[in-house]
């Protein structure tokens, strides 16, 4: 396997992917988004409990490759307990590394997601649970796609 | 391909074509990731062969020119090598007449063209009907037609939950009524990879008064197609899958219906007469290719066309035929693997396309690039159907006619690494 293959399937994703976790409906949620890829057909729907402003609970369903499964996955991990203006600085983060390569100076999981960049086709896979995480917080009844954003 | 299964499949004159068939295409030879590149994305995009780029190039080295109305010997040469392209097509399918063929963009547009077309002639009560297995493109335009019309669009079920069994043929006694003045269907999936019965769809819908219009992007180039043989009323392909350019299609459509359509596009190159008033239409084809033609990819479709022939058409089918068939009981045998469309021994031709449980197809796709392995991974403009089979994405497999059987090995030896990377197999 190539050295570009392994560093984006990292084992951080690969256990994502086959442990999801907070994997399903939400039955207390006050928020619901819908996340769609048309390009291929994922999706990832994401359910909130706002407490306050901060994310109380979180889960998510949907369908998708290892890299949207995980990176769904691995954000609801680390936005609960967050307000909204905190996961948006989270995003812009993991956008960053997704899309550069590089990895911040602190530890992160989302540093898994580096090897993303080497494959541009698949960002929108990783952006997918972030982008209907932002539109739950926003309250847009709109869905989430990742065609509305430039990544 | 080996020459076991070569001499099989071709005997006679096209037999040493068949030999050398790889060399003809100069994009095969090159590596991906390090590994010899295994091109099984066919029916997305077929390949070219150095006979249509040589065409194109000298077309525009030699005869480039604007065409009709030209009077200088540029013109003159441009206007016939895109009259003689028409005529070209107009054989390679056994139309009655070049008049017959209307280039378009692709079959996307060839199907964009008929549907607003005949929208403006259905009105309420009326029924527009599809299959269920219809690419985006044979059945957005439809939707659109119902939706400005007021007819309503119906459905041919298709059969299985792998969707083995095909068109439900037995629901056609109830679904093709009087009312129905459409019946849009695609003569091989572009998902399932089956074979419609097209002939036969043809007649049933022409025996209760019903436009028949076939969708051959999947079969134009992977076999003979006779549209007067078929009784078709109209057929929607696009070069790009035939060896010829992209940006070239057809929409066959018999003349008596043609010169009873009105145009869709309006413009230059498509009236006869013109004042501040209004406007005179020409006959077809003219009168459905408003504005300057894409004449140098139709005349490298004439070339595609010439190429696909003296490969021989029966034998094209046989080829892709015995690769799906060959590929389907390879893949079988990995664990876990759904398969769609046709069972072992079914009517295939092409392609195969499966999934799996718990390994997505972008991720197969990933992984098989880098063993120089082209997929496709997605909903294949097929949303509607995968949605029915319980799916959001397959794999998908398709061969044309330099592909090899060992090229299929490539791919289940490919396929076997990355089941086992996820922990699957």
């Amino acid at each position: 396997m190539s050295a570009d293959l392994s560093e984006l399937y990292q084992q951080v994703i690969l256990d994502h992917n086959k442990r999801p976790r907070n994997r399903g409906k939400l039955p207390t949620a006050n928020r619901v988004a819908h996340g769609d890829n048309p390009t291929c057909g994922d999706q990832c729907n994401v359910y909130l409990r706002l407490d306050g402003d901060r994310i109380a609970e979180i889960s998510f369903d949907g369908s998708g490759c290892a890299i949207s499964q995980a990176s769904a996955s691995l954000m609801t991990t680390q936005v609960k307990g967050r307000t909204g203006p905190e996961v948006e600085s989270l995003y812009r983060q993991f956008h960053h590394i997704v899309t550069s390569g590089e990895t911040p100076d602190e530890i992160s999981d989302l540093a898994a997601f580096a090897g993303v960049h080497t494959f541009p086709a698949r960002i929108k896979c990783a952006t997918l649970g972030w982008h209907a995480t932002l539109n739950a917080l926003k309250g847009d009844a709109a869905d989430a796609t990742t065609e509305k954003h430039t990544d | 391909m080996n020459p076991a299964l070569h001499s099989a499949l071709v005997a006679g004159p096209a037999a040493d074509r068949w030999k050398n068939v790889r060399a003809d295409f100069p994009i095969l030879h090159q590596d991906v990731h390090g590994k010899p590149l295994v091109y099984l994305d066919n029916a997305a995009t077929a390949h070219k062969p150095r006979a249509v780029i040589d065409a194109l190039v000298r077309f525009y080295e030699r005869d480039n020119s604007n065409v009709h109305r030209g009077l200088h010997a540029l013109s003159m040469r441009a206007t016939d090598a895109y009259e003689g392209a028409r005529a070209r097509v107009a054989r390679f399918i056994n139309a009655a007449d070049p008049s017959e063929i209307i280039f378009t963009r692709g079959t996307t547009e060839s199907v964009n063209l008929v549907a607003r077309s005949v929208a403006a002639t259905l009105r309420p009560g009326d029924v527009i009907l599809c299959t269920e297995m219809e690419h985006h493109s044979n059945l957005v335009p439809w939707q659109q037609a119902a939706r400005a019309s007021g007819a309503t669009l119906e459905f041919v079920p298709v059969l299985g939950t792998d969707a083995e069994g095909g068109l439900d043929l037995a629901a056609l006694d109830a679904l093709l009524t009087p009312h129905v003045k459409v019946f849009a269907f695609t003569h091989i999936s572009n998902t399932l990879g089956c074979i419609n019965p097209v002939a036969e769809l043809c007649r049933r819908a022409r025996a209760v008064g019903a436009l028949s219009v076939i969708d051959a992007a999947q079969s134009i180039g992977h076999g003979p197609l006779d549209v007067r043989a078929l009784g078709a009323d109209y057929v929607a392909f696009s070069g790009h899958k035939m060896c010829g350019p992209t940006g070239i299609g057809v929409l066959y459509g018999r003349r008596a219906l043609l010169d009873k359509l009105a145009p869709d596009e309006t413009g230059g190159g498509m009236v006869v007469t013109v004042d501040y008033a209004g406007a005179k239409w020409k006959p077809a084809p003219e009168r459905f290719e408003a504005g300057t033609p894409n004449v140098a990819d139709a005349v490298a479709l004439g070339a595609a066309c010439d190429y696909l022939d003296a490969l021989g058409r029966p034998e094209i089918a046989r080829h892709d035929e015995a690769l799906a068939a060959l590929a389907y009981e390879k893949l079988s045998a990995l664990p876990g693997i759904r398969l769609l469309g046709p069972r072992a021994g079914g009517a295939r031709r092409g392609l195969v396309s499966f999934a799996f449980a718990d390994v997505h197809a972008h991720d197969i796709v990933t992984f098989a690039d880098e063993d120089g392995v082209a997929l496709r991974g997605g909903h294949h403009c097929n949303q509607p159907l995968m949605r029915k089979l319980g799916l959001t994405s397959t794999t998908r497999a398709s061969f044309y006619v330099y592909n090899t059987e060992q090229e299929i090995d490539v791919l289940v030896a490919s396929l076997r690494r990355i089941l086992k990377f996820f922990g699957s197999a």
